[in-house]
Formats: structure tokens, C-alpha cells, sequence
């Protein structure tokens, strides 16, 4: 995925949507963005040998041009009189600003009765502006399933109609984009395509989208936790992987490697934050990561603090999530020992068998605790269930070391 | 995620079909394309020569050699497959029992996860 100088007529992509749908209306979305991204390759071609002076206006008019073009050739559409009504419609309202342009098209793409795949890809294009042929590239997927799901996901939005929720009315229409977001980063972080430019691509995409939205809201503690976690997780992408294309984990990692400027943004964002916040679970999980950011290696981690943590957002998921207990539990094995750990993470074995990186940690306290046997078949286990080549390699290096 | 959806035949089994299971096999596939494109699910899918056209290469004292025949002999053989993309393993293995091969007795799916994936300059 190339940005370069497509960055500014990127930027605009949301904005020329959002006119659009507030002119002709949010019904109306899935040729209304159908004639952004038309707008868009025009802009490609002219602007390369000059840049219009008002960039986003030329993109709206251009838009509307082509949605104009759209209705008129949709033989469909049998209701001339409101055909010519709609077109004749002028391009005003109240004006809005870009952060609420994005929000406006970030909640409609993110909205939660599309599946998540529509979500992910329909939000690559309506907000970050990425061709249907660049998503195709990054998710490894014919161009014509990224477009069906595309289609799927805007005839989906159409049929919800006035469901669909009002800029602004309240902050819990929040958390389904914030998931949207969450996922698209992960899912840079957890694939291997052997291509990291690719996975990169998506993250830097996922944390532009973040910092989209924190403009929006930025009094929202969970958008500036999402953005947090996301920048002190980036940091690290240096230091996770071996030359050999190993997954390197967390106590050996080389943090002289972090990012420093991608942490000293992310801490600064969780230390504005978390001053009187009731904090939910993406703010939760950043201050985790900042905790981690703070020191030098695992040692001198103050894992007591990220232990209660870890319980506080256990309790604030509802205990529902067994890869918080996951998580939690490495705490409690750094603070109580790594007996205690093994018994909790045998009873959640119990609980949920299967569960990803489970087998790995018990292998890995089991190592610790010179239960080599034990330890050595846990790997085993832990190899033969995880669906990640760098993570398979990693527990294919433990499992040697034991000897 | 993705999943391959290996179809594992018994020539027996296909030798053995009446005209209409044939007919119902067919449609059932060129239907079964058909959805999972208008789903957004489909990537990919092959049909392979019997294995009595395989070569196999493999290594003789680290050299390698080429033998004519199948690489295991074996009742069943991989016919075929379906590359999906889909939400979760469930949606997975809902899609696969509606395979035609699903609901012939003798012929059976294999449904596995994909790790890693490079479909070449999409």
C-alpha cells in the first residue's frame, strides 16, 4: 500500500462523502461513494500536474458530477419527477466541520448491522480512500470479493435507513467504530503475509483513522485510549520480529528498538487521559501498554500495578473474555509465583480448551517452573494449534532450548 | 480468515453415481460458487486430475528424484478445493456442508485454516 502523494486528496475523502450523503441522503450512499471514488481517480490524473486551489471543493464538485452521471444512467430508477427533485436539490445545509465529516462517515461504515468484514473493508474505502483493488492487495483477496463485500456493506446501510444513528447524539455509538478500528490494526499485528509492508500499510491506516476520530471527539477517554494503545503497540513493531522472521516476545524484546517518538505520543495520550476517567477497556489496555512503555525490560516491570489493572478490566468486560483471564494470569505468575499461574491457567484450560496462546504460556510457566517434560510437550501442543507462522517459529526456538 | 475446503473423493464412490446425483453434484458446485461470490466469501477454487497423472519428487540421498504415480495410495485422493474467506470456523463448516460432496455417502470435506497467503499482484 503506496500513500505517498496521494495523502492529500486521501485526507479529503471523508469530507466529500459526507456532502454528498448530506445532500442527497444517507440512503443514497452506496452511488454516492461509488462517485467519490470516480471523483478521486479524476483527482489522480489532474492534480498530478496541478493542484486545484480549493481541493476539497473541486473533489465535491466532481463527486456530484459523477453522481449526477450515475442517477441519470440508473434505468432502474423509473421515478423521473424525484429523480430531477434529488438532482435539483442545491449543494448547502448547515456547514460542518472535517472532524465531524469523518465521524458522520466513520459511524455509517462502522455501523453495527453490517458483518465485520463489510465494516473493515467498506471503512478502508469511504474513509481512508483506499481503491478496492488496494484492499484486495492487503487482505489477499480477489478484487471482485472485496468489491461484492463493499456493495454488500452500502446496500446494507441503505436498507437500514433512518436506523442509523445522528452525528454527535452520544457517545455510546461510539464503541462499534473503535471495535472496526481495533480489528484492522490486529489484524496487521497477528497476520504473517510475508510481505510486512502490507501489514504496516493497514496499521498506519488504522492509527490515521484513530487520530481521525480523536479530532472529532477529543474528550472521549476510550477514542484517546484506542489511539494510545495502538501507538505504544506500534512502537514495539521494530523490536517483534527476528531477522529469521521469528516472533520475538515481550521479556526479549530489544526495547532500545521501540519507537521512541510512537511512545513518548502514546504515553503523553494516556497520561491526559486517565486524570479522572472512569476508564473503560481500550484506555485499560493502554495504560498496560504504558506501564510496559515506562521500563527498561520485564524485571523491573511493576507488575503489581499491571496485574490490577488486568483485574479492572476483566471486571469491566464482564469477565466474559477469557484472553483478558490470559493475560491476567501472567500477571498474577509475575506477582505470586508461577505455580499459582499454572493452576489458574489449568483451571481456564478447563474452562475454554483451545484457547489461543494458552498451551504457550502454560509451556512457558511449566519451562520456568524445570518441569521440562511437561514443558516440551505444552510446546508441542502450543505449535500444533497456533496459526501464526512468526509465532510458530518462536515456540519452535523455545521448544529446542529445553534440549 | 481463510480456510481451504479440501475435497477428498473416492473414485469408487464417482464411478458409482447415478445420473441425477452427477447432475445435482454439478449444479450444487456452480450454486455454490455462485453464493459465496455474491457473499463476498470466495477466493478461489480448483479441480485436480485423477492422481494417476501425479509425478511426485521428492529426495533420494538428498537428490532430488521424480516417480511416476500418486504420493500415497490411498482409497480417497484430494480432488479438489475451495479457498474461502470467511468470518470464523463456523461459518466455515456451515458453508462446507452446503458442498454437494457434503450429502453423497463416501466422498468427504476437509476444513482447514490458511496460515499464510500470497495470491501473487492482486
Amino acid at each position: 500500500m503506496t500513500v505517498g502523494g496521494e495523502g492529500l486528496w486521501r485526507e479529503l475523502v471523508p469530507q466529500t462523502l459526507a456532502r454528498l450523503l448530506r445532500t442527497y441522503g444517507r440512503e443514497q450512499i452506496d452511488l454516492c461513494e461509488d462517485a467519490v471514488q470516480d471523483a478521486l481517480l479524476a483527482a489522480h490524473r489532474q492534480w498530478a500536474s496541478e493542484v486545484p486551489a480549493d481541493p476539497l471543493a473541486w473533489l465535491v464538485t466532481a463527486a456530484r458530477r459523477r453522481y449526477v452521471d450515475r442517477v441519470r444512467s440508473d434505468h432502474r430508477r423509473r421515478d423521473r419527477e424525484a429523480r430531477d427533485a434529488l438532482l435539483a436539490e442545491p449543494l448547502s445545509g448547515p456547514v460542518s466541520s472535517a472532524a465531524d465529516d469523518s465521524l458522520l462517515v466513520l459511524r455509517l461504515c462502522c455501523h453495527p448491522g453490517l458483518p465485520r468484514s463489510g465494516q473493515v473493508a467498506l471503512t478502508l474505502r469511504a474513509v481512508a480512500g483506499l481503491s478496492t483493488a488496494q484492499i484486495a492487495n492487503v487482505y489477499q483477496l480477489p478484487e471482485a470479493t472485496v468489491a461484492q463485500r463493499i456493495t454488500r456493506a452500502k446496500r446494507r446501510i441503505a436498507e437500514l435507513g433512518h436506523a442509523l444513528p445522528r452525528p454527535r447524539d452520544d457517545a455510546d455509538r461510539l464503541p462499534p467504530v473503535l471495535d472496526v478500528l481495533y480489528v484492522m490494526f490486529t489484524e496487521a499485528h497477528h497476520t504473517t503475509t510475508g510481505e510486512p509492508a502490507h501489514d504496516a500499510g493497514l496499521a498506519a491506516e488504522a492509527i490515521r483513522l484513530a487520530r481521525l476520530l480523536r479530532e472529532a471527539v477529543p474528550q472521549d477517554t476510550e477514542v484517546s485510549g484506542l489511539l494510545a494503545l495502538m501507538l505504544l503497540t506500534e512502537a514495539r513493531r521494530p523490536a517483534r520480529l527476528g531477522s529469521d522472521g521469528r516472533l520475538i516476545p515481550l521479556d526479549e524484546q530489544d526495547r532500545g528498538r521501540w519507537e521512541p517518538a510512537l511512545v513518548a505520543e502514546g504515553l503523553s495520550i494516556v497520561e491526559s487521559s486517565v486524570v479522572g476517567a472512569s476508564p473503560g477497556p481500550y484506555l485499560l489496555q493502554a495504560c498496560i501498554a504504558a506501564l510496559h512503555a515506562q521500563v527498561g525490560d520485564t524485571a523491573s516491570t511493576d507488575w503489581r500495578e499491571i496485574l490490577a489493572l488486568y483485574r479492572l478490566l476483566e471486571v469491566t468486560t464482564g469477565g466474559r473474555n477469557p484472553t483478558i483471564a490470559l493475560n491476567r494470569i501472567v500477571a498474577e505468575a509475575m506477582v505470586y509465583g508461577d505455580g499459582t499461574g499454572l493452576a489458574q491457567v489449568d483451571e481456564l484450560a478447563r474452562q475454554h480448551p483451545g484457547l489461543p496462546r494458552l498451551a504457550a504460556v502454560r509451556a512457558h510457566l511449566l519451562e520456568r517452573l524445570g518441569r521440562g517434560g511437561e514443558a516440551a510437550e505444552a510446546y508441542r501442543q502450543a505449535i500444533r494449534e497456533t496459526r501464526n507462522i512468526a509465532e510458530r517459529q518462536h515456540l519452535r526456538t523455545r521448544l529446542r532450548r529445553l534440549g | 480468515m481463510k480456510y481451504l475446503i479440501l475435497m477428498q473423493v473416492d473414485p469408487a464412490v464417482l464411478e458409482n453415481l447415478t445420473e441425477e446425483q452427477q447432475t445435482l453434484i454439478g449444479e450444487g458446485h456452480q450454486a455454490f460458487m455462485a453464493r459465496t461470490k455474491e457473499s463476498g466469501e470466495f477466493v478461489a477454487t480448483q479441480a485436480l486430475a485423477d492422481p494417476s497423472q501425479s509425478k511426485v519428487v521428492r529426495s533420494r540421498d538428498g537428490v532430488p528424484e521424480v516417480t511416476d504415480g500418486p504420493f500415497a495410495e490411498a482409497k480417497e485422493f484430494l480432488g479438489g478445493f475451495y479457498l474461502l474467506d470467511v468470518e470464523d470456523e463456523a461459518r466455515a463448516l456451515e458453508l462446507a456442508r452446503q458442498i454437494p460432496d457434503a450429502s453423497i455417502e463416501g466422498l468427504a470435506l476437509e476444513v482447514r485454516p490458511v496460515m499464510f497467503s500470497d495470491l501473487g499482484d492482486l
